[in-house]
């Protein structure tokens, strides 16, 4: 135990004595978490839009500026031909091309039915597609006001009407920061003890210090856990930092019980850091290793939940989250914060994220060899 | 010196990397207290030879005890009884060179009253005491070499092993520098050190020298060069060094 006091002592004074990590280690999380919640949205606005309108009629005008004044597209100009709106989408300048037919006043009233065309750009695959389904149901808010206005509506609905009406729980007025914030928090506390801990033992093999570490009768696991620790305090101030500045700035508070939150996050730390040991442990230069983490970032991190549901991926992509850390601290977050789950809930989670602790942290021990 | 116990004993001691064999069952035995010089050109498996004895590398074949303790199963024991120099400068530049005389004295054990007479001492020595609270990166590199034996034999082990500990620094600071292993030896510390002067080799009490991983000769310095019928130890390296086969 007393070799572990050097063993800390000199962690954090090589750790402290590093201004730029300091600085990055402090400055990250307050930049992530300030700036990211802001720009990264996953409303989509700004929708170029280009019209091309043969018919030139009140009916069509009016359609046209309901569009408009939606706030979700920018008119990009009005196009006399298809072909030439085209040429906007095939040089990038514009999402959507809504194409309204000759007649269209006159059908519409005459035969009460009418076609609209609406060409999608879907290189950008989201944009497009929510792009044409606002589109979509703004049309159809116009449809049905049009209807209003020329048929007589009969005392009763020719159809069943059933009109649907969803309730928002825990993030009652859908608001996409309280959303994100806690997932970029739990990925901020990831990439900073992860990389930390997978750079730190190889950087002793490059710089030759590990043979004087091996040459002493410092036991393997003292050593391991000498490099844990330090890595681990650091995180868990990092993901207080967060958590008071999701407080301040967005009013984010958790529901659930801190201690709880805490509790998992303190486990989760030592999956995560016993994995960037592990990577350690395997690689004989830093390149290497922050290539390594790199990938497995990519994977945990897209894998992961925080942008896209793991409920609609494919069978073998569920699969493999299960095997992510990452994807249980960003629902554990989500569970704790937003919806004030107990220790009982996230019992799972912790249970999982235990087991992956255990098997890394141990394998790290297994893998770093005094003598080889 | 005296025939006295050996703290050192290899019995053909080997070590392949697949079908190259950097050190080809070297067989040899130091003694308590003494100066061993251990020799051979680059790539001789010096360093290799070096890094089994210490426990770093487990041998593939033959045997070897160093302060009594197996170099197969022993050798956290092993690990307790040596201090090591490697090649590269291994303390860490970015502790201050107190900062490093603590922690290395922390890990082998020594409580905090020693480690503090221990870096007095150490630093009046050295003469390092004003630069006690400087980093160990901002030292010239003969002090560190000084610096980083005195941590090596910090907690007075039985055995020191030295690799090229000398390796870049100016004639004088050599000199001093094999003054500290002197006053080690008188101590009782055994040195076990290579080097590439041949200036260095004649202070050595005995020497060996490596050729293509197998030890060619082993005697003090004055009977190899009388037994190769030449005046300095240059000349009797020269003589051996030309035969090897493996390059630089």
């Amino acid at each position: 135990m007393r070799t572990l006091r050097f063993l800390l002592k000199k962690e954090f004074r090589q750790i402290f004595r590093d201004k730029a990590i300091v600085a990055l280690i402090f400055f990250m999380p307050c930049i992530q978490l300030i700036v990211m919640p802001l720009a990264a949205d996953y409303e989509v606005r700004n929708v170029n839009l280009a019209v091309v309108d043969h018919d030139k009629s009140p009916y069509s005008q009016k359609l046209i500026s309901k569009v408009i004044a939606s706030g979700y597209f920018r008119l990009q100009g009005y196009n006399s031909s298809f072909h030439e709106a085209f040429k906007l989408i095939e040089s990038d300048k514009t999402d959507l091309i809504l194409e309204i037919p000759q007649g269209f006043e006159r059908n519409l009233i005459r035969e009460d039915k009418q076609r609209l065309f609406v060409a999608v750009n879907a290189i950008n695959g989201t944009k497009a597609n929510l792009g044409g389904s606002y589109l979509s149901s703004i049309i159809g808010a116009f449809n049905a006001d049009m209807r209003m206005q020329l048929v007589q509506q009969p005392r009763y609905s020719q159809f069943p009407v059933i009109d649907i009406v969803a309730s928002n729980w825990f993030n009652p007025v859908l608001n996409y920061k309280v959303f994100i914030v806690p997932g970029i928090l739990a990925i901020l506390v990831t990439m900073v003890g992860g990389f930390l801990s997978a750079l730190n033992i190889v950087k002793e093999k490059e710089i030759g210090t590990i043979e004087q570490i091996n040459v002493t009768p410092i036991k393997k696991h003292i050593f391991i856990l000498g490099k844990l620790i330090p890595f681990w305090v650091l995180a868990i101030i990092i993901f207080t930092i967060g958590l008071i500045l999701a407080r301040v700035i967005y009013g984010i508070a958790p529901v659930g019980s801190l201690l709880t939150l805490y509790l998992f996050i303190a486990v989760y730390l030592l999956t995560v850091l016993g994995f960037g040991l592990l990577v350690s442990t395997l690689c004989d230069t830093q390149q290497q290793a922050m290539f390594i983490m790199f990938f497995f970032m990519m994977v945990f991190i897209l894998l992961g939940g925080l942008f896209t549901s793991i409920d609609s991926m494919p069978d073998w992509a569920k699969f493999i989250t299960r095997f992510n850390p990452v994807r249980y601290m960003i629902e554990v977050m989500r569970m704790i914060i937003l919806k004030g789950s107990g220790l009982k809930d996230v019992l799972p989670h912790l249970a999982a994220v235990s087991a992956m602790a255990v098997v890394l942290n141990g394998w790290a021990i297994l893998n770093y060899k005094k003598t080889n | 010196m005296a025939q006295g116990e050996k703290v050192i004993v290899c019995d053909k001691l080997t070590k392949r990397f697949g079908d190259f064999i950097a050190t080809n069952e070297i067989t040899f035995e130091v003694n308590k207290g003494e100066i061993f010089g251990f020799l051979g050109a680059n790539g001789a498996g010096k360093t290799t030879a070096m890094r089994m004895l210490c426990g770093l590398s487990t041998p593939s074949s033959g045997k070897a005890s160093i302060a009594g303790f197996d170099v197969y199963t022993q050798t956290e024991q092993i690990k307790r009884n040596i201090g090591y120099m490697s090649q590269k400068f291994s303390l860490y530049e970015n502790l201050t060179v107190k900062e490093n005389i603590e922690f290395f004295g922390g890990i082998y054990g020594l409580t905090d009253q020693q480690i503090e007479t221990k870096t007095e001492e150490l630093l009046n020595r050295l003469g390092l005491k004003s630069e006690a609270k400087k980093l160990v990166g901002s030292l010239p590199l003969g002090w560190k070499q000084k610096l980083s034996f005195s941590v090596a034999i910090l907690h007075e082990p039985k055995i020191v092993f030295l690799d090229e500990p000398t390796g870049g620094v100016d004639p004088v600071t050599r000199r001093q520098f094999w003054d500290l292993i002197y006053e080690a030896a008188e101590r009782g510390i055994t040195i076990f050190v290579t080097t590439h002067y041949m200036d260095e080799a004649e202070y050595c009490n005995r020497i060996s020298i490596m050729v293509d991983g197998r030890i060619e000769v082993l005697d003090s310095p004055t009977n190899l060069k009388r037994s190769f019928g030449v005046s300095s130890m240059d000349e009797v390296f020269y003589q051996l060094a030309r035969s090897a086969k493996r390059g630089d």
